[in-house]
């Protein structure tokens, strides 16, 4: 019998933490399609940040390394630095890239390393139980915002793409979202190319991916994917924001 | 005996660090440590070695990390309110049972502080940031020692798989001596824990200090302490000067230590039998022989360039059986040997009743 799908060689066999319809589970899938695909396993060091991603050291089937809160992108700088054959990857939040770790982040980006981010952005810090997040959305309803995001009081979301696209560091930024069929296929390309890139040499890659936690946002996981879709889409356009070889090549 | 060159500690400690195979250094400039940033911006790129300057100490020793868990020597340095940033990373290094060297070349404090000498991160240091875990801290008191003692950290990082941080202080860090460079034979440890990529050949490394069961994190931490039992028994260091028949011990480290000796050589002049115990580890911190002295002295003196940081461990470590002086200055005074003087001539006065 002909197998037509399977679980990826790079993902553990083994059951994941992540609450029902938490998009973070499709995420998992793709890098390690992508480390399969690109045969780079035995080659890989993820990163675990802290967040709900915290046990990813679990779930992937290279070598691992736990990093504190927000510090993923300067482990990441020297496992890369210590043997530039390695293909060292981070899977961060919204709380640990764009808040504690936002100079970790602007920083690698600007160096210029050559690794590449995988940023799940869910307007929420997941782990703790639903507070405010860099990313949660002008009114967005969490635990530290009870009355909704007041942006005359706590400012506005950090864009990352937008962000990083004035870093001239930077290589490739594309910001994705996994809410449907065509979106998933469309992530897993350009997590793939953020691998490549890094086979290649040629620098700091982040794919953003719009992710769901409908545990926290307190909605069914169908509903979630609307929020998504309604509410997170039009504030964080998907796309890509730099692409300097693509744009070189013009 | 091979021969000797003049070198600022600061650039004593980097040279040290490259002879002893460390080929990553990151760091953020600080005074007063900086000339040994700059010795290793100059150095490395040319061995094909890799210095970067970070956006902060407390990217510095995340890279340190990334390195270590990697399987390669590495090390960061800084001054006090750097060390306070590089805390975090030092508990996560523990946690991970990650080898690492650090420099800390302390300055006044607290806050800001000064840039002139100080010991006040003395506690700091042996006592450490959040969670159950310990440092090997060498504290030098030369430039020669600075040397020796960087060799010394690198090695025993790697043994034992934690942090070893050298404890220096402005003056050590700035002064120039002539130092011998011959480092002897380097041991080279097997790193199979080490996240360097499976090959698809090997089950995965994990580097992690997370567990999320009590009595799993229980047990890591007991044989991380039966790991630090035996580092008590095996590397304890300390020097004794004129203890033979001392009444009277100084206990100080690093430049204190020097000014003490200078002290100690003028009221042995005067007839007053004192001597000193000088700890070169301060974790793990010479507990017995200081036991041992309390029984033969009267007093003890604790000379050190903060409000009474170090007297704590000596008082600890004899049990209180005899008076502990405190002889100090502080915010980036050096103790002068009159001081040293004055607190000797005030422990000699005890012991009518000894
Ligand atoms: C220094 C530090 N501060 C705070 C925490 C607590 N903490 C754990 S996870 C987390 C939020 C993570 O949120 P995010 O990065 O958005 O990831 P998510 O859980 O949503 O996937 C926080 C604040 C910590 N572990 N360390
Ligand atoms: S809390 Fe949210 S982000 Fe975390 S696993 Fe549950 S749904 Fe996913």
């Amino acid at each position: 019998m002909n197998t037509v799908f399977d679980r990826p060689h790079a993902l553990c066999d083994v059951v994941l933490h992540y609450c029902p319809g938490c998009t973070h589970g499709i995420i998992h899938r793709l890098v390690a399609e992508c480390l399969d695909e690109l045969g780079i396993e035995g080659k890989a060091i993820g990163i675990a940040s802290v967040g709900c991603s915290v046990l990813t050291y679990n779930y992937f089937n290279c070598d691992m390394i736990q990093a504190a809160h927000g510090r993923a992108p300067a482990v990441a700088t020297g496992a890369k630095r210590a043997d530039p054959s390695n293909i060292v990857f981070t899977y961060q939040g919204d709380g640990d890239l764009a808040a504690i770790g936002t100079a970790e982040t602007v920083h690698a980006a600007a160096r210029g390393e050559n690794i590449t981010v995988i940023f799940v952005n869910n307007a929420i810090y997941g782990m703790t139980g639903g507070q405010m997040a860099p990313t949660s959305l002008p009114g967005q309803i969490t635990q530290t915002s009870p009355y909704g995001r007041d942006t005359k009081t706590v400012g506005y979301p950090v864009k990352v793409c937008e962000m990083l696209s004035q870093v001239d560091g930077a290589t490739y930024l594309e910001r994705v979202a996994v809410n449907d069929v065509k979106n998933v296929k469309n992530a897993k390309r350009a997590i793939k190319k953020a691998f490549q890139n890094q086979i290649d040499g040629k620098g700091f890659s982040l794919v953003e991916v719009l992710s769901t936690c409908p545990t926290n946002w307190g909605l069914t996981p169908d509903k979630a994917l609307k929020w998504l879709e309604d509410n997170m889409m039009p504030y964080y356009p998907l796309g890509v924001y730099k692409d300097k070889y693509a744009e070189e090549a013009k | 005996m091979s021969e000797k060159v003049l070198m600022k500690g600061n650039e004593a400690i980097a040279e040290a660090a490259l002879m002893a195979g460390c080929r990553h250094y990151f760091g953020y400039p600080i005074t007063p440590q900086t000339e040994l940033t700059a010795y290793m911006a100059k150095r490395l790129p040319k061995m094909d070695g890799v210095f970067l300057q970070a956006e902060s100490e407390i990217a510095a020793i995340n890279m340190v990390i990334g390195v270590s868990a990697a399987g390669k020597r590495v090390m960061t340095s800084s001054s006090s309110p750097g060390i306070s940033l590089k805390s975090e990373g030092l508990s996560y290094l523990a946690g991970c049972d990650l080898p690492a060297f650090v420099v800390n070349v302390q300055r006044g404090g607290p806050g800001l502080g000064g840039i002139q000498p100080s010991q006040s991160d003395y506690f700091q240091a042996t006592r450490g940031a959040h969670g159950d875990y310990r440092t090997i801290v060498l504290a030098p008191d030369s430039v020669q020692e600075m040397v020796s003692l960087t060799v010394k950290g690198f090695d025993l990082a790697d043994k034992y798989r934690m942090t070893s941080m050298l404890l220096a202080d402005g003056t050590l860090g700035q002064m120039m001596e002539p130092v011998s460079l011959d480092v002897g034979e380097i041991t080279k440890y097997d790193k199979p824990w080490a996240a360097t990529g499976t090959k698809m050949e090997r089950p995965k490394n994990i580097i992690n200090s997370l567990s999320l069961i009590p009595e799993e994190l229980e047990s890591w931490n007991l044989t991380r302490y039966e790991r630090y039992k035996i580092v008590e028994e095996n590397e304890v260091m300390y020097e004794e000067y004129m203890m033979d028949d001392a009444e009277i011990c100084i206990v100080s480290f690093g430049i204190t230590a020097r000014v003490s000796k200078n002290a100690i050589n003028e009221a042995r002049a005067k007839g007053i039998k004192v001597g000193m115990i000088r700890p070169i580890t301060l974790w793990p911190f010479p507990k017995k022989v200081l036991c041992e002295a309390a029984d033969k002295v009267k007093a003890f003196i604790s000379v050190e360039m903060s409000m009474g940081q170090l007297i704590e461990d000596v008082e600890l470590a004899t049990r209180c059986k005899k008076p502990v002086l405190l002889c100090n200055r502080c915010g980036g005074v050096i103790p002068s040997p009159q001081n040293v003087m004055d607190s000797i001539l005030e422990a000699d006065k005890i012991g009518g009743e000894q």
